[in-house]
């Protein structure tokens, strides 16, 4: 194995696993905003990482510059979408759940 | 270009099969609810998960064209959350 062959599967490994840890924070995390928070870092962390591989397989063509363009735009906006929701909801009177209320089972 | 070596393309591919499940997997949480908030997030997860999948299966075939495609889909993916979290609240800006 080349190098860029070890750190492509190496970094598609990671990516994966953030964005195992995404899917697991969006369905067994409390409410909204604790979602919100598992959807935007976990998420964005792990399509980055795994864009960063697609980048490095590509080599030094100008679809590598293309892919790396792909992954800064994931890395703005994606963060910004749920921001964006986040304040939506708290602007519609959304309550954040706290360790109060009924005995911290997940809907 | 050319594909990658089998090994390469094959953990991409490989990966590209792990987003899909996961995407399947956070299905859940767009039947579920509770909240409308809570499928666009949901939603926008997919929808990232599939930019990722579309620019793996780039990477494996060795057809740079889908890359294009994972672009216009992340665009999308984007105005969809903001044109919805725009629209609903009464007044004022979001961002």
């Amino acid at each position: 194995m080349t190098p860029a062959e070890i750190a492509v599967v190496l970094l598609v490994a990671a990516g994966t696993f953030f964005a195992v840890v995404a899917a697991v924070g969006v369905i067994r995390l409390p409410d909204l905003y604790t979602r919100t928070h598992a959807a935007s870092k976990s998420d964005t962390l792990g399509a980055v990482l795994t864009l960063g591989a697609v980048a490095i397989t590509f080599g030094g063509e100008i679809t590598a510059v293309k892919t790396v363009f792909l992954l800064l735009f994931m890395f703005v906006t994606n963060p910004t979408a749920a921001h964006a929701i986040a304040r939506a909801a708290y602007d519609q009177g959304i309550e954040p759940w706290t360790a109060d209320d009924s005995g911290g089972e997940p809907e | 270009m050319s594909a990658p070596s089998p090994l390469v393309s094959g953990v991409l591919l490989g990966a590209a099969s792990a987003f899909a499940a996961l995407a399947v997997v956070v299905l859940y949480r767009v039947l579920r609810g509770p909240t409308m908030q809570d499928r666009v997030i949901a939603v926008n997860v997919i929808g990232s998960n599939t930019v990722v999948i579309l620019a793996l299966v780039a990477a494996a075939l060795g057809e740079p064209m889908y890359l294009d495609v994972a672009l216009v889909y992340a665009l999308l993916n984007f105005l969809m959350s903001i044109a919805i979290s725009k629209f609903t609240v009464e007044r004022g800006g979001v961002i």
